[in-house]
């Protein structure tokens, strides 16, 4: 339980107990110690008793050691010769019993006062800030948080593994609650971010490699080989036209239409270049045809082309790679696999839009006729804890089931439109109303209960669900049945953060460093999180989070120096014996060897010694456990320092 | 007498060792039931009612011997509350207090009928030799 200190811990009996301990000056208690009054109190303390290292007994150091050491400052000490005690989190969260939490939190001031004898003034360091970010992640949120760093006036470099910019959003009919055309609304921004003189956009990349650290991220892109020259394709689409083999099918229309081996993904597609799929293509696979290279005007086909590795450095890096749906095979009551009028959600959203593979006319797949009743299923592996779905609420889903059964009606009144729910999740503004209107004015027949199962019956589909309102059993007949499939992170997401120690949750979405008051930055100094790579959630809030994430970028970017943690490794060269088992540990590369002359016990010997590289290391402190001779040790974590506070504790 | 059922209820869950409070009643296990149809109480309200203390209602309930022990429920539960599990063990407690009413394995080979579907005596063995 998340009580307040003096709730399980008797403060003043704490200030009392520690009073008599040697080289303790001042001890007393405080309720708010981070409050003004609280560190006027310290600072006044540390005047009137000339004291010469401070231990603050509170919550932990994540907390508030940055205004303790403030405080410290302001009285004129180094602000590293402050300890925290961590009585919170560590003592009257995890105990009830007043007497045991007080017992614990005596013992963890003793060995506060311990290890701070021993501290000793520490100095940050400098490092400078490169203005220029890198996004990864062309879609929505992408475009966004790359807008906004580029309008504020540095360079940003976009890296999207899809030929083209423009994310899941491009491929959507209609956005909720306002039914605004979604190309219409995107590709605006599309524009502006290919126009932008800040903006480098490089597609059909992925990121290679990240070395670094905040203000110095130095990154190796892959460019991968697109066989048409960027610079002198006029995007006429000739070659599409001729290309011999067409039966690819389009990753951008789900699968509902094929697409030849050289295509541009999308009409609107930027760059409006296209790409070879070298698995399609006969020249790459049986060294025939040629037909593009032969019929382009331009002379731009490159069949020699080879994938390019651009090395350049950033200053902060933004995550903002998206998100893919569950695979609804995984849920075989469904099927998805043998009913080709069972579908997802995303080709239903090409199926109705315009400029889909049927010029949005709603047909059934099985044999292009119009349906005379669709059935709409959400939470298809959303709040399912079990191995075959994800446990989330995947957020969207209630507000897109309810656009498309909206717009069913809107444009088809005959057709009967059924929605099967668990609940309605409609938070958001102008949400519950546009969910209402969908049941009221069109007639949308929203029943509460779950699909078991879909059979074929009579031509078409029986869908066989419950009625939990009623307790009943019932069997709907559909044409069309709609799945609601779960939200999940893109498929790059684990690779990526292990890449950049960026920290991910068990779904795979990105983990922000505090979840209520740093939503938009990752644990990991200069990563920012944008959009639904950190958790589901739909365009507006993904454009909010984008532009956060950007102001979070561009507030580094401004800066010209970084203050470096000055608690970092540090190696006693005439103990170190070279072994480098430190160099193994080290999780940052920041630990390398070189031959040095050193002075060993009067004898004068040249041999290999370690070196940390204080801009790269982080002070984990994993090398000076590693180290067998205690040579390598940690500031302001010494080894003396540690062995102090457990010989205080026990 | 409430009290008394409301326990009874508590001890049917413990032994069954189902999380019944997973369950968020979205009738995924009353639609995949093959014999839903015949079912006074169906899964998801059984579920519900025995959260709810009412083990004498389910005690009466046809659903006890009309459920096929398929766990069609089961596997497809997306909370992984087990509902066959729940039945099962309502069942077993009816019958224990009905006393001996178990199936004679010597005696089976008389009373089977050659279309009977292996799982119906597969799950009759399940409900009645216990």
């Amino acid at each position: 339980m998340r009580k307040h200190i003096a709730a399980t811990v008797d403060v003043a009996r704490v200030a009392e107990s520690v009073r008599s301990i040697p080289d303790v000056a001042f001890a007393t208690d405080y309720r708010y110690m981070c409050s003004e009054g609280g560190q006027t109190l310290l600072r006044q303390a540390v005047k009137e008793h000339g004291l010469s290292r401070i231990v603050v007994c509170a919550c932990s150091p994540r907390m508030h050691e940055a205004t303790f050491r403030k405080a410290a400052k302001a009285a004129g000490l180094n602000p590293y010769l402050v300890e925290i005690a961590n009585i919170r989190e560590h003592c009257s969260w995890v105990h009830k019993d007043k007497e045991v939490g007080t017992a614990k939190a005596i013992a963890l001031a003793k060995a506060a006062i311990a290890k701070v004898r021993l501290n000793t003034p520490l100095t940050a360091g400098e490092s400078p800030v490169v203005k220029r970010a890198l996004v990864i992640g062309g879609g929505i949120a992408g475009l966004q948080t790359a807008l906004d760093i580029a309008e504020a006036g540095y360079k940003v470099d976009i890296i999207e593994k899809s030929p083209s910019i423009g994310g899941k959003m491009a491929q959507l009919d209609k956005t909720f609650p306002t039914l605004d055309c979604s190309a219409c609304i995107l590709t605006p921004k599309m524009v502006d971010a290919a126009a932008h003189e800040n903006i480098t956009i490089h597609t059909y990349s992925e990121l290679e490699k990240v070395s670094g650290y905040v203000g110095q991220f130095e990154a190796v892109i892959r460019k991968k080989a697109r066989s048409v020259a960027v610079d002198r394709c006029s995007g006429c689409g000739l070659c599409m036209e001729k290309c011999p083999s067409k039966k690819a099918a389009s990753e951008f229309d789900e699968g509902l239409r094929t697409r030849s081996a050289i295509y541009i993904p999308f009409a609107q597609a930027i760059p409006n270049v296209p790409v070879i799929d070298r698995e399609q293509c006969l020249k790459f696979q049986a060294d025939k045809c040629g037909l593009c290279a032969k019929i382009c005007p331009a002379g731009a086909i490159e069949y020699g082309q080879e994938d390019e590795l651009i090395t350049n450095k950033y200053g902060a890096i933004v995550l903002a790679t998206g998100f893919t749906t569950i695979d609804p095979v995984r849920f075989g009551e469904f099927g998805y696999l043998h009913h080709k009028d069972v579908i997802t959600s995303l080709e239903f959203e090409r199926l109705t839009n315009a400029a889909g593979p049927t010029q949005g006319k709603l047909v059934k797949l099985s044999d292009g006729k119009k349906p005379k009743s669709i059935v709409f299923v959400s939470c298809v592996g959303s709040r399912d804890t079990t191995e075959r779905g994800k446990s989330y609420c995947s957020k969207i889903c209630c507000m897109y089931t309810a656009k498309h059964a909206l717009l069913v009606k809107e444009k088809y009144p005959d057709i009967a439109v059924k929605v099967f729910y668990i609940d309605v999740r409609t938070p958001g503004k102008g949400f519950d109303e546009f969910q209402r209107r969908a049941v009221e004015e069109y007639g949308v027949e929203y029943i509460k209960g779950m699909v078991g199962k879909v059979t074929e019956e009579g031509g078409g589909l029986a869908v066989h669900a419950s009625d939990v309102a009623a307790g009943t059993k019932i069997v709907a007949e559909a044409d069309l049945v709609v799945l609601a499939t779960a939200v999940t992170p893109s498929s790059d997401a684990r690779k990526l953060a292990s890449m950049l120690s960026a920290s991910i949750d068990t779904d795979d979405f990105y983990t922000e460093a505090h979840p209520k008051l740093r939503p938009v930055e990752s644990p990991t100094a200069g990563i920012f999180l944008s959009g639904v790579c950190q958790g589901p959630k739909d365009i507006p809030e993904t454009v909010a989070q984008a532009g956060a994430a950007a102001v979070k970028a561009i507030g580094l970017l401004s800066k010209d120096k970084l203050l470096t943690n000055p608690c970092v490794a540090h190696v006693n060269e005439t103990t170190c014996s070279g072994c480098l088992a430190c160099e193994k540990v080290c999780p940052y590369g920041a630990i390398t060897a070189d031959y040095k002359q050193v002075n060993s016990k009067g004898l004068k010997e040249r041999r290999l010694i370690a070196h940390v590289n204080e801009a790269l290391c982080q002070g984990c402190g994993a090398c000076s456990v590693a180290c067998p001779s205690g040579a390598m040790d940690l500031r302001g974590f010494s080894n003396k320092q540690i062995m102090a506070e457990v010989d205080a504790l026990c | 007498m409430q009290i008394r059922e409301m326990e009874e209820a508590a001890e049917v869950l413990r032994i069954s060792t189902v999380k019944a409070e997973n369950c968020m009643q979205c009738g995924k296990c009353s639609a995949a039931c093959p014999a839903g149809a015949r079912m006074d109480i169906l899964p998801h309200r059984f579920v519900w009612e025995l959260m709810n203390g009412r083990v004498s209602l389910l005690a009466k309930s046809g659903t006890l011997w009309q459920c096929l022990s398929c766990f069609a429920c089961s596997a497809r539960c997306p909370r992984g509350v087990d509902p066959a599990r729940l039945i099962e063990a309502v069942r077993l407690t009816v019958i224990r207090r009905q006393g001996a009413n178990s199936i004679n394995v010597d005696e089976l080979p008389q009373v089977i009928d050659e279309n009977m579907p292996q799982q119906a005596i597969v799950s009759a063995l399940r409900k009645y030799n216990k």
